[in-house]
């Protein structure tokens, strides 16, 4: 008997507590009995994890600043996006032009701003739609099913094969090169992705047992796929859709360096970056301020998506945390253990 | 076996002649004439040309024509090149953009494989943290900018590598470094979130209770579960980087396919793209059905099915 306590007092590391059978107060017992942590819902948690990282407030803090930028310079600037000044030409940062001006001596710093407006409608709207169109086309494609199914998931291949610059130069051919074709353009060349991914979501839960409850009960499709279906995928949609946003900014950079971009004298961060690139070795602040730009956005996306995916999966709760507290007690282990050898 | 191979080849091939039949119909639907585009003067003159391509014919009658063309593997000539077959350019051209992709490959599978490696088995350590903002880092700028940037610095400050052209292997590295950029960051993103997938399973708890070695765990169960899921994806990477990218080849003046590309659209230089259009889905198909053939070899459990 004594030994047996003994070899449980020593594996022990409540020691004295764990052998304490005195039963509980009643102020102990509600202690206990009280949660550990306070019970909180799925998204407000999601919105606490997020706000605790410094990572995606910093992103979120820069995305707005860039955003409020954007409305307001292009309205409060002394100057006119598309005016130019043939006295001012070819200047570096002052403190009349803070970005400088270019070789029609138009303002940088207000036509940064304003490409930053397209690029970023083109950005949010380039990637909201397709993804849209291709949620529409999967659910339908995963939720009917069979023949309907098939063909949509043929027409889905076989699009994909084509490379997805010949949409897109077609289109603005076609429609000509402002925001809105490039918008319909990136919103057909690119829904096969989703609607692959948004079918396999619905399959994969199209069996599951609330669906069945919510089925058996008389909801209809729509509202099965909108109730029921549609908040369990929410989180990865955001993600995605953080991820799709940088493609389309990147997509209509690409297309203005081969030409056939935003018309001018409407502008573009990439059309931006394109035409400083001629006078690249000269006037380096041209190029170097819409790429800056660029740059900034895409960042702070790419991070912003990475913390939201961390923050959305319930498994990674603190689980970085505690690897590396786990990590730095070995590291004490170890330096212990030398210092005793 | 042999079933499966006849009837993924059936589907492989009608596959490639649904893509031709939508493009070349997709390309006549476009307004203007290839050849009033260069010569707003001569109508007749483009007529005359019209002609003699057969372009004046029922359409019907040139996609029979086309496709019976096709079937002997002949892709026609260009129009704006006169005397130019596509076959030539793809011939001429598609090395070049074939060795830069190549080389991109070469390059950025491996290693985004690793850092993911690395970075899942030391997650949460500094070499994770590294990685992941590098790559981030690295893939937020749009690759005309940055081949700009690394331009200035490589070839014109330190002068190590030549700026521009396709002559040596010298001139090959910024290229495929830019190129490979994007497949190491997306290969290490992958990479990363399928190990730590495949770290939670129960499987590797077993191994782990016997006591296999952490580099045993690593290299022979993780690793050989996790490259799985990524195999899918390989056949479009290979044939995405076979065909190369007209930005990376633009900001290099490097002779490829995808100038031709570009410019046989915006011409209206209809066999040309059709041509290439073709080349590339063909690439796609039959690297999609050589992945799907390999991971019959790599994963057991798809050849019982």
């Amino acid at each position: 008997m004594n030994t047996t306590t003994e070899a449980i007092k020593a594996a022990s590391p409540m020691e004295e507590e764990a052998l304490d059978f005195t039963p509980l107060t009643e102020a102990e017992r509600s202690k206990i009995q009280q949660p550990q942590r306070p019970s909180t819902r799925y998204w407000p948690e999601v919105w606490n994890r997020l706000r605790h990282n410094p990572m995606a407030v910093f992103c979120m803090v820069l995305m707005l600043i860039i955003i409020l930028l954007a409305i307001f310079v292009p309205i409060f600037s002394p100057y006119e996006f598309d005016a130019t000044s043939l006295m001012e030409k070819k200047q570096g940062p002052s403190a009349a032009h803070w970005f400088g001006t270019d070789s029609a001596g138009r303002d940088i710093f207000t036509r940064v701003w304003m490409g930053t407006r397209t690029s970023l409608v083109i950005g949010f709207l380039g990637a909201l739609l397709p993804y849209m169109l291709g949620m529409i086309i999967g659910a339908i494609s995963g939720w009917v099913g069979g023949r309907v199914d098939m063909i949509i998931m043929r027409i889905v291949d076989i699009m994909l094969c084509i490379p997805s610059m010949i949409y897109m130069i077609l289109i603005l051919i076609v429609m000509g090169g402002n925001a809105f074709s490039l918008i319909v353009a990136l919103a057909i060349s690119g829904w096969m992705g989703s609607a692959r991914a948004f079918r396999g979501r619905i399959l994969q839960f199209k069996n599951r047992e609330f669906v069945l409850a919510a089925r058996t009960l008389g909801a209809t499709p729509i509202r099965i796929i909108f109730h029921y279906i549609l908040p369990n995928i929410l989180g990865n949609m955001a993600v995605g859709l953080c991820s799709a946003i940088p493609g389309a900014i990147f997509a209509e950079a690409g297309m203005s360096y081969i030409g056939l971009g935003i018309n001018p004298p409407a502008t573009s961060l990439g059309q931006l970056a394109t035409d400083g690139m001629k006078y690249f070795m000269t006037q380096f602040h041209v190029f170097i301020f819409p790429s800056l730009v660029i740059f900034l956005i895409i960042f702070a996306l790419y991070m912003f998506g990475n913390a939201l995916r961390d923050a959305l999966d319930p498994r990674l709760r603190n689980e970085d945390f505690v690897i590396r507290r786990f990590r730095r007690e070995k590291r004490r282990h170890r330096a212990e253990r030398r210092v005793r050898a | 076996m042999v079933k499966y191979i006849a009837k993924r080849l059936l589907i492989s091939v009608l596959t490639i002649w649904a893509i031709a039949t939508v493009c070349f119909f997709l390309l006549r639907l476009l307004p203007g004439n290839p050849f009033i585009l260069k010569d707003p003067l001569h109508m007749k003159n483009a007529e005359r040309m019209m002609a003699y391509y057969g372009l004046d014919r029922p359409l019907l009658e040139q996609y029979a024509s086309y496709m019976w063309n096709l079937l002997h593997l002949d892709f026609g000539y260009s129009l704006t090149y006169i005397g130019r077959s596509v076959n030539d350019v793809i011939a001429t051209y598609f090395p070049i953009t074939a060795q830069l992709g190549l080389q991109a490959l070469l390059v950025g599978i491996p290693l985004g494989m690793l850092l993911g490696v690395l970075s899942a088995v030391f997650r949460g350590g500094k070499l994770d943290y590294t990685c992941q903002i590098t790559t981030i880092l690295l893939t937020a700028l749009p690759s005309f900018v940055l081949a700009a940037l690394l331009q200035l610095l490589f070839c014109v400050k330190l002068k190590w590598f030549p700026a521009s052209q396709w002559l040596s292997f010298k001139h090959t590295i910024l290229p495929t470094f830019i190129l490979s950029i994007g497949i190491i960051s997306s290969h290490c993103r992958s990479m990363r979130t399928l190990m730590l997938e495949v770290g939670k399973q129960d499987y590797l708890k077993t191994a782990k209770a016997k006591g296999i070695s952490k580099f045993r765990m690593v290299f022979f169960h993780q690793i050989r579960n996790a490259i799985l899921p990524m195999i899918t994806n390989l056949g479009m990477e290979i044939a995405g980087a076979l065909m190369g990218s007209y930005i990376i080849e633009k900001a290099f003046s490097i002779p490829g396919l995808g100038s031709y590309f570009v410019t046989s659209i915006t011409g209206l230089d209809y066999t040309m793209t059709l041509g290439l259009v073709v080349f590339q889905s063909v690439l796609v198909v039959f690297a999609n059905f050589l992945v799907d053939l390999l991971y019959g070899v790599v994963d057991p459990r798809v050849r019982i099915q």
